[in-house]
């Protein structure tokens, strides 16, 4: 009795740990412990992911507060058809991988491998729509302050860099080789590689059907729109700008022309501010992005600004000279710079979700899973969810402002 | 916490809780049908209560992830409480910082207000770039 | 309590010494055991060596600035470069002392070694999780290393805006570095929760958790709330230098006051997350010397829980004078008074659980004392600045550089150094010269207070802070403060080499050389890799009635009456009555 209460040497022999299974790592006495630890465990990292886009939130509601035309007018640039769909099809995958769950807990390997796969091919979808919304905005010069460029007289630059290839070139990369790793696998016979490779294919592939379906969604918008009021619209802007060489710009894109009849509503309220345009005209030399062709731009501009004061009564004559106001790095950059921080950390929370989802489903194809040991699926999916959470409210903080 | 009883090598359903198949699909069309609303409403203009709306269905939709998909409604009463403190905590953050920007945002943000003003002098002092 | 008096007929508890096997520090050899260990202890004593190395670095980098201002016009730094090596050298002191010392020093060195034991169980819920913290640790600081060689860094550890987003030096590597130490420290607070949470063994109830626990505890909660919030500011300054998102930079409409309302959402609590641990070491060491039970043990443990909360409140204390509007001002003033009241109560029971107790005035203690002692000014200072019509004269001033550095060094480094003495027989298994520990606490007390109480009378005069150079009537006072930091140094030095010493030379420690009654003076020291083979049985932390020193062994024993119940797996030879 007067003694030792740690007798026996440091060896592994732990009695009352009765039949320790594999899965039970081994400083916790039961699988239940385990799970409760990890679930508590991946609870309070969910909180720091709260807190974290927490700041972004706040960064959000402090801009849309101060100015919140600049954040009605730029929202008609996103497009909400591609929002809506990116948000059903993260419902969707939120779906499978709560089905997921359900399979590993009900020890259904095969299905949980398939409910799995769809949750990948989701994310992958997502990303799709994403590349095609990024691609086509930067394509615009619809980028955060420091790069804004913007040009409603020629929404579409000339040339510059196929973004749309530079982001699906690591996915092209990805998809050859989880098809290399199939055919390889076919090859040699392994069916456990096959098993792998099969579904995380599919998945690869699927980011293309995202591309694809973003195309069609953003091309079939565009038409729809063009009718409403790209005319009317044009006209004053090529009215007041004759002197400008303005060769495209009867191809009005459907975002440009919601900007402009929103704007209209703007007229009135905020009206010109010159010594910031000429400050940020000189900026955004500074980044050298745009040279001459941005400092003329601006001069005309500033020439319409003052114009648009002298005759603010007239809201018609104003509709260009509002929407130029917002148009600028200090005010719709920041909105795309909010944009770009909050769809982009998320976006970056897909990818890793993606990861984790990909060791995930080899382990289920490995039956690594079993109603004792299914905490990993069940903290994936937390995570998960939390990032589909964040989007229902980035969607409509973002797409739907009217 | 910790009452994790001490042999659960029984039959091990004590601690997973499956979600029946038909309430995650049903939990699911809520979902959707609460996304077509707010794509619906989106084109009318309700005015400063546009905001609220949209953030209500969204906690609406937040909720039905949470408590379903999440297994919030059948989850240990500690991680209800730490998630929703979170938000707790956000909304400390987000109404203090925003209440002071939006006292002083006369202060910093004098583009808004100032220019007007000067900008009729201006229109002939255009930088010939 | 006295010496030698076991009563007769007790039966004594001790768990002896550990074999070689058992040891945690010897039980598998080689570089790489330590390297991929997952053993809690491990990487405490891994963190303890980082930390320290970290905390040498940026001392020797606070002794270059004090010696640069023994003249007005600066002595140590030359040429026409001098003020701007000054500001990259406070901006590193600064930022090194803070992310990569403070912040880790009590929860992730002591609390690694120590939480899993105080509270029993074998691990902490996460092992690999606490390994990948510790290496996001070393990475950070790889990061800041790369700020100091790369072109020197020079906003302060605050990285305001606007000055952050235009300086062309290393912003972005020191940002990443911070970045990644955030993480780590949101690592280590969670791993922490969810230890404390699910992993206690049976009998160890909230109310019987040693009050370093809840102190960690409470630290854990602001590190997982509030260091989430520090990354998102760090990202999005990145962001801003290098896309110009016009979120903070005010050329593109921003608002550096949004910056300072992020920042300070997160590193107002980092404060309390420096101080808690303090908080929380002070309170056992009080308690165990003083072979006393700790007063109010109840309120302690709550005062924490509500200084972490209270510390969410109170952030705006360090903006009054960026240009908020009044309002807010008058809030945030407000609020921080209702902070110092938590921090109060334990004063006042430290205080009170000395008193009448037996107080031995062993090293851990004298540094305890000096704790009570540093962070009563530290903390009444703290009022100054949190009253709005002082500190604005006071703003910005040495008044402020020495009142953090009474709750920073006074508290936290003085708590740390005391927690490290008390647990270093526990950690290592050696004891130190009492002589030169106690000599070491002596000149840390004073080096101290000779360096930082002439800066309260120089801020108050309105020598501003983060300036290189100065009006010669303030010389005297800076003389002394750079003598004083000489001295500090001296001392800590000497403990420094106290504990090298005890490492090779040091007697072997017995389990409990204190007397303390928390589960970790139960396990052998060092602990045993799996610190207790079967659930220990848990009384109370602060129950110093059983606990007698053996004078023979020079060494604390628990004693037993007769009757005791001891859940064994052979009740066959444990008569339970």
């Amino acid at each position: 009795m007067a003694g030792e209460e740690t007798n026996s040497g440091g060896d592994h022999d732990h009695d009352h740990d009765h039949d320790h299974p594999p899965f039970l790592a081994h400083h916790f006495d039961t699988p239940e412990q385990q799970f409760d630890s990890g679930k508590l465990g991946i609870w309070l990292f969910l909180v720091t992911e709260i807190l974290f886009f927490g700041g972004m939130f706040c960064a959000y509601a402090i801009f849309r507060m101060l100015r919140p035309e600049v954040f009605e007018g730029c929202s008609q640039f996103l497009n909400t058809k591609l929002g809506a769909i990116n948000t059903g099809v993260l419902l969707f995958s939120s779906l499978t991988m709560a089905w997921a769950v359900r399979c590993s807990q009900t020890e259904e390997h095969k299905k949980l491998t398939g409910m799995l796969a769809a949750t990948l091919s989701c994310a992958m979808i997502f990303l799709g729509v994403k590349a095609i919304e990024y691609s086509h905005k930067w394509h615009m010069g619809l980028l955060p302050a420091g790069l804004f460029s913007y040009d409603p007289n020629h929404p579409h630059h000339e040339g510059g860099p196929n973004y749309l290839l530079w982001i699906c070139m690591p996915f092209i990369l990805i998809a050859i080789g989880t098809i290399l790793w199939l055919v390889i696998s076919l090859i040699r016979g392994n069916k456990f590689h096959i098993a792998c490779a099969k579904p995380l294919t599919v998945v690869a592939l699927s980011f293309f059907a995202g591309v694809g379906l973003g195309t069609y969604l953003e091309s079939g918008g565009s038409e729809s729109h063009a009718v409403a009021g790209a005319h009317a619209d044009g006209d004053h802007a090529s009215g007041e700008h004759a002197g400008d060489d303005a060769h495209d710009h009867d191809g009005d894109h459907a975002d440009h022309d919601h900007a402009h009849s929103s704007a209209a509503q703007l007229a009135m309220e905020d009206s010109g501010d010159l010594d910031v345009l000429e400050h940020l005209a000189s900026d955004a030399t500074n980044t050298g992005l745009k040279d001459d062709v941005a400092a003329r731009v601006r001069q005309s501009e500033e020439a319409s600004g003052s114009f648009a004061y002298n005759t603010s009564d007239d809201a018609a004559n104003t509709i260009n000279d509002v929407e130029r106001e917002f148009l600028t790095p200090s005010r719709a950059g920041v909105f795309f710079s909010i944009y770009y921080c909050m769809t982009g950390v998320h976006a970056i929370h897909i990818l890793a979700g993606i990861a984790v989802l990909v060791w995930l489903l080899i382990r289920s194809v490995r039956q690594d899973f079993n109603r004792q040991y299914f905490g990993p699926v069940d903290y994936v999916g937390l995570y998960w969810h939390l990032v589909d959470l964040i989007w229902i409210y980035l969607f409509p903080l973002l797409y739907l402002i009217r | 916490m910790s009452d994790h009883s001490t042999d659960s090598h029984g039959d091990g359903h004590d601690f997973a809780h499956p979600m029946p198949v038909p309430m995650l699909l049903a939990v699911f069309g809520a979902l959707t049908v609460l996304t077509i609303i707010t794509v619906g409403q989106a084109s009318f203009d309700f005015g400063s209560y546009d905001v609220l709306i949209v953030m209500f269905i969204a906690t609406i939709k937040a909720t039905l992830v949470g408590a379903f998909f999440m297994h919030l409604a059948h989850d240990k009463p500690f991680n209800i409480f730490i998630f929703v403190s979170s938000f707790v905590f956000v909304g400390l953050f987000i109404i203090f910082t925003l209440s002071d920007s939006q006292m002083t945002s006369k202060d910093f943000i004098p583009v808004d207000d100032a220019v007007p003003i000067s900008a009729p002098a201006e229109p002939s002092s255009v930088p010939a770039v | 309590m006295s010496a030698g008096s076991i009563p007769s007929g007790a039966q004594i508890r001790d768990p002896g010494y550990p074999t070689h096997s058992e040891n945690y520090l010897t039980n598998s050899k080689g570089i790489m055991s330590w390297i991929f260990t997952l053993d809690h202890k491990r990487i405490g004593v891994m963190y303890l060596i980082g930390v320290t190395c970290a905390f040498a670095f940026a001392g020797l980098l606070a002794l270059a600035i004090r010696l640069h201002l023994l003249s007005p016009d600066g002595a140590m730094f030359k040429g026409e470069n001098a003020n701007n090596i000054y500001n990259q050298v406070f901006t590193l002191h600064g930022a090194v002392m803070v992310f990569l010392f403070i912040i880790p020093s009590i929860p992730a060195a002591l609390g690694n070694f120590l939480v899993p034991v105080m509270l029993g169980a074998k691990d902490v819920a996460f092992p690999r999780l606490n390994l990948c913290s510790f290496y996001l640790w070393m990475i950070g600081a790889v990061f800041f290393l790369m700020a100091l060689l790369g072109s020197q860094l020079d906003t302060g550890w605050t990285f305001y805006t606007p000055y952050s987003t235009t300086t062309d030096t290393s912003v972005i590597a020191a940002t990443m570095g911070a970045f990644i130490l955030g993480f780590s420290s949101i690592f280590t607070g969670l791993n922490f929760i969810v230890t404390i949470n699910t992993m206690r063994p049976p009998g160890m109830t909230w109310f019987r958790m040693p009050l370093f626990l809840w102190a960690t505890y409470a630290t854990s909660i602001i590190q997982v709330l509030a260091t989430p919030v520090l990354g998102i500011t760090l990202l999005l300054l990145i962001a801003e230098r290098t896309m110009h998102i016009g979120i903070f930079d005010p050329e593109y409409n921003g608002d550096p006051v949004t910056f300072q309302h992020f920042f300070w959402f997160y590193s107002h609590p980092a404060v309390y997350i420096m101080i808690l641990p303090a908080f929380g070491v002070i309170s056992d060491l009080i308690s165990v010397h003083s072979h006393k039970r700790i007063f109010g043990y109840r309120f302690i443990a709550y005062s924490s829980i509500a200084i972490a909360l209270l510390g969410f409140l109170v952030w705006g204390h360090h903006m009054f004078t960026a240009g908020m509007s009044s309002l807010t001002t008058i809030i945030f003033s407000a609020l921080t008074f209702t902070v110092s009241v938590p921090s109060a109560i334990k004063v006042f029971n430290w205080l009170a659980t000395m008193y009448k107790g037996s107080i031995s005035l062993t090293t851990p203690m004298c540094y305890a004392i000096s704790f009570i002692f540093l962070f009563t000014i530290g903390g009444l200072t703290g009022l100054h600045l949190g009253t709005l019509a002082t500190d604005l004269h006071l703003h910005d001033t040495y008044f402020v550089v020495a009142h953090f550095h009474y709750v920073m060094v006074g508290g936290t480094l003085v708590a740390f150094i005391g927690g490290v003495f008390h647990w270093w027989p526990k950690m290592f298994g050696k004891m130190y010269s009492e002589l030169f520990g106690r000599l070491s606490c002596l000149i840390v007390f004073l080096g101290f207070n000779l360096t930082f109480l002439p800066q309260f009378v120089l801020g108050s005069r309105g020598m501003p802070r983060r300036y290189a150079t100065y009006d010669p009537e303030f010389q005297s006072l800076h003389v002394m403060s750079t003598y004083g930091a000489l001295l500090l140094g001296v001392g800590l030095t000497v403990a420094l080499f106290t504990l090298l010493y005890s490492l090779i030379w040091g007697k072997r420690a017995p389990a409990n050389p204190w007397g303390g009654a928390t589960l970790e003076w139960h396990c052998t020291s060092p602990p045993p890799f799996y610190n207790f083979e079967r659930a220990p049985s848990v009384g109370d932390p602060y129950e110093f009635g059983n606990v007698e020193w053996d004078s023979e062994d020079e060494r604390y024993v628990s004693t037993e009456p007769e009757r005791k119940l001891v859940p064994d797996e052979q009740p066959s030879e444990v008569p339970a009555h």
